[in-house]
């Protein structure tokens, strides 16, 4: 079909989610008629489950919902910390050729309902969209399959996304939610720059995680208190770069490890085998970007867009107004990092952003798209030269964008030293480590470490 | 096998003594180096007794090394992490290890090669230290050649013997291991030169080393190569040097090379500090053989004895009638089931009374091993007892009918229903492990309701215990039974046996014990079934009256892990192994069958056969033929996937309509309709999504002036040219294509190569978005990336939105600009235009010929298929040729973007978003409402997004109760599997038919 008796590009057409870059048939691929709605009513009674992907913005995210009266609950891994029983929940419930992520986040909520913890009547569950052309926009509907299969059908399925869409009478991502989100995401993204930064050099065991949960604590009192004031923010930044630098550290210099990735299993130790934490055992520090970058690729999609294709003038234009605003945002919090002085800060997603033009087209914008590439060109311009790219076995972007970027970045930096890793329920643990363990050697051979197990 | 026992080298090492330790996958290998000098090495297989067997080299070299003299110590290798962990030795990660030893030992080096148990490891010396291993899919090369001499029935060695004999080579999937098997056992069956297949496991292991691992480095110089497989394996060897064309100054095969990464880790351990005696490194090994380690465990299958005692008595329920042959007199039926891995043969007397059966592997000629049991047979049968009939099936079935003039032959699936109602006629789902193959078939009203079989992935379990447990040194049997009692058996995962390899080896390096292995292996078969083959997720969608059988159930282990998953009760019938023979005699004897022409003693005892080799030319496949020529004159082809090839069709007669050819055609005419060249030469790659729009870039192009030139129609040469520079191994083959077509490409040296980047496809208005998947999307950005030759040209490819009419234009214009110049809009509009009419003209013709292929099967009263997938399945080395065989079946094929204008579009519960999947669905819910259409799916491997639109096809389908059918295909070219799907998809329509019929009548 020619486009004389096509629609128009769709690119520019409406309806386009203004978030996760082609979410406009969801409504269309979830027909009202048999779609559980989450009525006003369950507003009132009903515990909206959410899976643990990012432990530490997750965790305000839900707190935000509470202090709207919501009552949200963030999943750990698997009851009691069985994470086996969430993976194998997932098998059973979702085609096995399907992401690792997708069969994780739905296996988390079924192994929830199936706990007994929560009263499977009053339970919704809660799951964040993006995706586009990548096959992760299928979450939902799998999600939805899925609590079918297991005899949840009744169980509402609330989309997260920014637009509105697929909308839930009872469920509201208002304006000032997604203001206090902003500035949640914020501080995860400055708690976890902290944490990665002081974790491996604490001299009390557990004395950074204690220091992150004290945060998060804090921060959640004020949410739930009277909202989110931009100078409180601003700080509680110094504040908590000031606690962060009192906490008592080595000194020595360990091997940086970026890790960059898909992001599910760039970020949740569920899908990466608790990656950071092997690397840090391993004598390693590491550092990757945070979820404000992300969520500034998704937004400055749209303008890409309009620059790549000349079409969608209007979403474009709100695009780049928001995203001004929250680059504004992320460059206070980078700045205040700056001042204290003590430690690295972040690049900025501008920054970030430009790093992408030597390697890739900003049209690339299915699952990780560009920023894949601009986060590893990024680490190699500011010096890290190992990195990590993680991705699901069978990831389809990561073909391109993680596998197939590794050559040109070792091409035009012969220092570098990438890895890339494939998670998936099947895959040998030991196998992983091997490779992880070969990236390390050479990142302390190259960092002049004659003693290459020494925790140099 | 041995390595060099004397080994002597100078190592000019600072340290007094130093110690190199390489616990690997398979193998533990340790060194002792004495004043610069290696004096002492050892080489011994494991048998996943790491620590023990460490000990207890450790313990050898008391008096070599002295028992206080300060030692330099360092431990490598996959098994060695946790040792070093659990003892405090130094540890250093194998790859760099060996790096140490070409650094000090062949400084010239510009690349090794490293092959060991479980990982396949390249480094390149050349432009800085890059070293790779293999991904998760290549995992188990030494693993995998054990495994494929275990399947020739030979032991390594032989097999290394034999491919130096090899005459030709036969193309073998070089993905992974498990792929690889399912192109070689079908060669097997059909009688290929053992010498040959041999030679074509290496090949195979030499492709995927290349591709998996280079990924787009190009490996020169002089290649240095290490491990086990390549220092034993001449054949390999030879082919890897052909492979790379290096010749003998640029080929080192070092002595050392099972001990490089052990000397590597001794050159390691001579610049570190610490020191330690040998009676310290002795007891550090000894406290770590204490330590206790913990695998995720799973429940163990039975309490105690008593309850296993009931479960034997139950299952013992389940039992045949049995006959003595001896003193049998009468008619008799004979069935015969040449499967992948064993022959079975079962012989029934007038009361379906088992009189006499066979069950053995086929040791890779099956042949053979029917000629010697049915002499055996009508010996002792004599005078007394006449075989009236006889059936074969499985996946010899042809060769066994020719050969033996069998009287019928009949698919494995309609055989094991005929075995299963004998023994429960109210049977409503049967599942069937075999070697090589899980079948699986729901009954509903007496007839096969639903029919899944494995794909590639997850095949090969059963054959993969049986050959697990004999390289442990159990007989099968044994293995099983230590596994009943596992007290906590491994988790070991259910992707494929490659995956579950690597995971016994990271259990047995954890300590887990054989017995818990044993277990654990049983539930990731079942799983693997369960989850990933019959897809349920509740035992009631399986059915009331569970049947199972197959020769992998015998194993009761493995039937009690299944009952366990499902929590239910089966009936696995005595001759579990025998229910495809014991059907097929049922069959034989149902067909009643006056004389049977099966060959008579005399007529066995005069039987041979030759088999030769050759390629056939009948068509652009180019099919690898196996002639068989028996005794007496008959001839039997095997390997062609055509009537033409096997012999069958004669030139003239009227070949059956298929669109796929007709497109392939088409293809072919366009490609070679070039243009003139006024403005310059552009190169098209036909690949990917190519195949679609092939008519709107070629139009567009003649119509600027711009001669095309086109890479041409792929096929197996042309992939092999790309091979080396594909970065992902998991990535789909039709995009592994696609580094072939552009080798291709820049040596007809066009201006520039063309391959736009696009998010979005033609909208059709039958999804609600319309995107390209990742891969067909933004490959131009890989190939850019990832091929070294593309720089000798220029490459093109732009980001570009095919509906926005007015920016369209104006986006090539500034997109050709670099390489022809500017071009007038006003032009560009007028070939945009052009190229549109001719895609629609393109369209229009599918659609035109799916209406034809239609009509012309509802006139001729034939069955329709519609091949379902992408366009860019048509490619024939893709589809390898389906539609031929679907041809030669008896159905009329069809394109699924040539009849899905004919439905509505169908409701899914998915996101419908994707331009070729939204075909998809439209072709299923026509295929759905139209009787004798039937659709048959084909997925590539790797397709990350058929993972989700399979299940949605299966439900359009299944809601019409309409058999879904699923065929994955890769760089796997024998169609062996295929065939059987499709067989037994016709012969399940046939049958639904024929009880029609007689509902009609009655």
């Amino acid at each position: 079909m020619s486009p004389e008796n096509g629609k128009t590009g769709c690119a520019g057409a409406a309806g386009n989610c203004a978030v996760c870059q082609g979410c406009a048939a969801v409504s269309g691929c979830a027909p009202e008629d048999d779609r559980v709605l989450f009525t006003k009513e369950m507003r009132r009674d009903y515990t909206i489950l959410l899976p643990s992907m990012l432990p530490i913005h997750f965790h305000f995210l839900s707190e935000i919902f509470n202090a709207n009266g919501y009552h949200m609950v963030l999943l750990e891994n698997g009851t009691h910390g069985d994470a086996k029983k969430v993976i194998d929940v997932g098998l059973k419930y979702v085609h096995n050729d399907t992401c690792y992520p997708a069969m994780l986040m739905i296996g988390q909520f079924i192994d929830a309902l199936n706990s007994g913890e929560y009263d499977v009547h009053k339970t919704a569950v809660l799951i964040s969209q993006t995706g586009g052309g990548c096959r992760a926009s299928n979450y939902l509907p799998l999600l939805r399959k899925a609590l079918k299969k297991a005899g949840y059908g009744y169980v509402p399925v609330v989309s997260l996304n920014f637009a509105g869409l697929e909308k839930n009478p009872g469920f509201r991502f208002t304006m000032p939610m997604i203001h206090a989100t902003i500035y949640a995401m914020l501080y995860g993204d400055l708690l976890l720059t902290l944490r990665d930064q002081c974790r491996p050099y604490e001299t009390v065991p557990g004395a950074t995680q204690a220091l992150v949960d004290k945060w998060i604590r804090l921060i959640m009192e004020d949410i739930e208190g009277n909202g989110i004031r931009y100078g409180k923010v601003k700080r509680n930044y110094r504040l908590i770069l000031e606690d962060f630098a009192a906490l008592p550290r080595t000194q020595d210099k360990k091997p940086l490890v970026g890790i960059v990735g898909e992001i599910f299993v760039k970020f949740s130790p569920l899908g990466n085998n608790a990656l950071e934490a092997f690397l840090n055992a391993e004598g390693a520090e590491t550092t990757m970007g945070g979820l404000c970058d992300f969520l500034l690729y998704v937004i400055s999609n749209m303008q890409m867009d309009r620059k790549i294709y000349g079409t969608g003038r209007f979403r474009a234009f709100v695009a780049g107004r928001i995203a001004r605003f929250f680059i504004r945002r992320q460059d206070d919090m980078i700045r205040a990092i700056r001042e204290h002085g003590v430690f690295r800060a972040p690049a900025r997603f501008e920054d970030t952003c430009r790093a992408a033009a030597d390697y890739i087209g900003y049209g690339t914008k299915m699952g990780e798209g560009w920023l894949l590439p601009a986060e590893m060109a990024e680490l190699l311009h500011s010096g890290v030269e190992n990195i990590v790219v993680v991705q699901p076995f069978g990831c389809l972007p990561n073909h391109i964008i993680g596998k197939g970027m590794m050559k040109p970045m070792k091409e035009k930096n012969p220092g570098a030293n990438i890895v890339a890793i494939d998670y998936d329920a099947g895959a040998s643990k030991i196998n992983q480590e091997n490779r992880l363990k070969l990236m390390l050697a050479n990142a302390r051979a190259s960092q002049g470490c004659a003693d290459q197990n020494a925790r140099c | 096998m041995e390595p060099e026992k004397n080994l002597k080298l100078k190592l000019n090492t600072r340290c007094p003594v130093t110690i190199g330790i390489d616990l690997g996958s398979t193998t533990a290998k340790l060194v002792v180096v004495r004043d610069g000098e290696l004096i002492y090495s050892c080489y011994e297989r494991h048998f996943a007794q790491v620590r023990t067997k460490l000990l207890e080299l450790v313990r050898r070299i008391r008096d070599t090394v002295g028992e206080d003299t300060p030692i330099h110590c360092a431990i490598s290798g996959s098994a060695g992490m946790g040792v070093a962990k659990a003892s405090g030795i130094e540890f250093v990660q194998e790859v760099f290890a060996t790096a140490e030893v070409v650094r000090v030992l062949e400084p010239d080096t510009s690349a090794v090669i490293e092959l060991g148990g479980e990982d396949a490891k390249i480094i390149f010396f050349d432009g800085g230290i890059d070293e790779r291993m293999n991904g998760s899919c290549a995992g188990g090369t030494g693993a995998f050649i054990d495994q494929m001499a275990t399947l020739l029935d030979v032991t390594p060695q032989e097999m290394d013997e034999m491919s130096l004999r090899a005459t030709r080579t036969y193309p073998i999937a070089s993905r992974c291991g498990v792929f690889a098997k399912t192109d070689i056992q079908p060669l097997l069956n059909q009688g290929a030169a053992k010498e040959n297949i041999a030679a074509s496991i290496y090949a195979a292991v030499v492709s995927q080393t290349i591709t998996g691992l280079a990924q787009g480095k190009k490996i020169g110089g002089r290649v240095m190569f290490l491990g086990g497989p390549l220092y034993f394996c001449r054949g390999l060897r030879k082919s890897f040097c052909e492979a790379l064309a290096l010749d003998e100054a640029h080929a080192v095969f070092p002595d050392y090379a099972p001990f490089a990464v052990a000397i590597g880790a001794a050159l390691y351990a001579d610049r570190q500090e610490k020191t330690l005696t040998w009676r310290e490194l002795e007891a550090a090994v000894e406290a770590s053989t204490h330590e206790k380690v913990s695998a995720a465990a799973m429940p163990p299958l039975f309490r105690d004895e008593e309850e296993y005692e009931a479960f034997r008595a139950r299952h013992a329920a389940a039992k045949v009638a049995e006959g003595d042959l001896a003193s049998y007199t009468g008619d008799a039926y004979l069935g015969i089931d040449c499967g992948s891995t064993t022959t079975k043969m079962t012989l029934i007397g007038a009361s379906d009374e088992v009189l006499w059966s066979y069950y053995d592997s086929n040791r890779g000629n099956p042949v053979e091993i029917v000629r010697e049991q049915l002499l055996k047979l009508r010996e002792a049968c004599g005078e007394r007892v006449t075989v009236r009939g006889s059936a074969v099936t499985g996946y010899g079935e042809e060769l066994i009918r020719h050969a033996f003039h069998v009287d019928h032959g009949l698919v494995e699936t309609m055989a094991h229903f005929t075995a299963a109602k004998h023994f429960d006629p109210a049977v409503d789902f049967i599942l069937d492990i075999g070697g090589q193959d899980i079948k699986c078939f729901k009954v509903k009203d007496d007839a096969i309701d639903s029919i899944m079989l494995n794909e590639a992935c997850s095949s090969g379990c059963g054959s993969f215990i049986s050959a697990f447990a004999r390289a442990m040194g159990y007989s099968v049997e044994e293995f099983a039974r230590i596994g009943l009692f596992a007290k906590a058996p491994v988790d070991l995962g259910s992707r494929c046996t490659v995956f579950m390899n690597s995971s016994v080896k990271q259990a047995q390096k954890d300590g887990a014990s054989v017995e818990d292995i044993s277990a654990g292996l049983s539930m990731s078969v079942v799983k693997n079934a369960v989850y990933k083959v019959i897809r349920a997720t509740d035992p009631d969608q399986l059915g009331k009256r569970i049947v199972v059988q197959g020769g992998t159930f015998y194993n009761d282990t493995v039937l009690r892990s299944f009952e366990m998953l499902l929590a239910r009760e089966v009936i696995r019938p005595s001759i579990a192994g025998l229910m495809g023979a014991f059907g097929a005699a049922l069959y034989a004897k149902s067909v009643r069958g006056e004389t049977s022409s099966l060959l008579t003693a005399e007529e066995l005892r005069a039987f041979a056969y030759t088999s030769s080799a050759t390629v056939c030319g009948g068509c652009g496949n180019r099919c690898h033929l196996t002639v068989n020529r028996f005794v007496g004159g008959e001839k039997y082809i095997s390997g062609a996937k055509c009537d033409r090839g096997a012999g069958k069709l004669r030139h003239g007669e009227e070949e059956t309509p298929d669109v796929y050819r007709w497109k392939q055609e088409r293809m072919q005419k366009l490609i070679s309709d070039e243009g003139e060249a006024v403005r310059g030469t552009v190169g098209l790659p036909l690949a990917l999504g190519m195949w679609e729009l092939a008519p709107f870039w070629h139009t567009l192009f003649r119509t600027l002036g711009i001669r095309v030139v086109w890479s041409g129609i792929s096929d197996r040469d042309l992939y092999r040219r790309g091979q080396y520079s594909i970065p992902s191994d998991t990535v789909c083959y039709p995009a592994k294509l696609m580094h072939g077509h552009i080798e291709t490409l820049v040596q007809k040296k066009p201006d520039a190569v063309f391959y736009p980047c696009l998010t979005y496809n033609v909208d059709e208005g039958r999804s609600d978005n319309h995107y390209n998947c990742p891969v067909v999307a933004y490959y131009g950005e890989l190939l850019a990336g990832n091929v070294e030759s593309l720089r000798e040209t220029k490459f093109l490819y732009p980001y570009l939105n095919l509906l926005d009419k007015a920016q369209f234009a104006r986006a090539m214009c500034r997109a050709l600009k670099p390489v022809w110049g500017d071009v007038p809009l006003s032009e560009m509009r007028r070939a945009v235009k052009a190229a549109w009419e001719r895609y629609d003209a393109f369209m229009q013709e599918n659609r035109k010929w799916g209406e034809e292929a239609l009509n012309r099967a509802h006139a001729h009263g034939k069955r329709v298929m519609i091949l379902a997938g992408r366009p860019y399945h048509v490619d024939p080395e893709i589809s390898h040729a389906i539609d031929r065989l679907a041809t030669s079946l008896g159905f009329v094929v069809v394109s699924e973007d040539s009849v899905c204008h004919l439905a509505a579009k169908p409701h899914v519960n998915v996101l419908n978003q994707w331009t070729y999947h939204a075909r998809l669905y439209a072709a299923a819910e026509f295929a759905a409402g139209t009787p004798d259409v039937e659709l048959v799916q084909l997925v590539s491997f790797g397709c990350g997004i058929d993972a989700i639109t399979t299940d949605e096809v299966r439900s359009i389908l299944e809601r019409h109760g309409k058999l879904y059918t699923q065929i994955k295909i890769d760089e796997i070219t024998n169609l062996g599997a295929v065939t059987i799907r499709l067989r037994s998809l016709l012969g399940a329509l046939e049958l639904a038919d024929r009880q029609r019929e007689e509902g009609k009548k009655n």
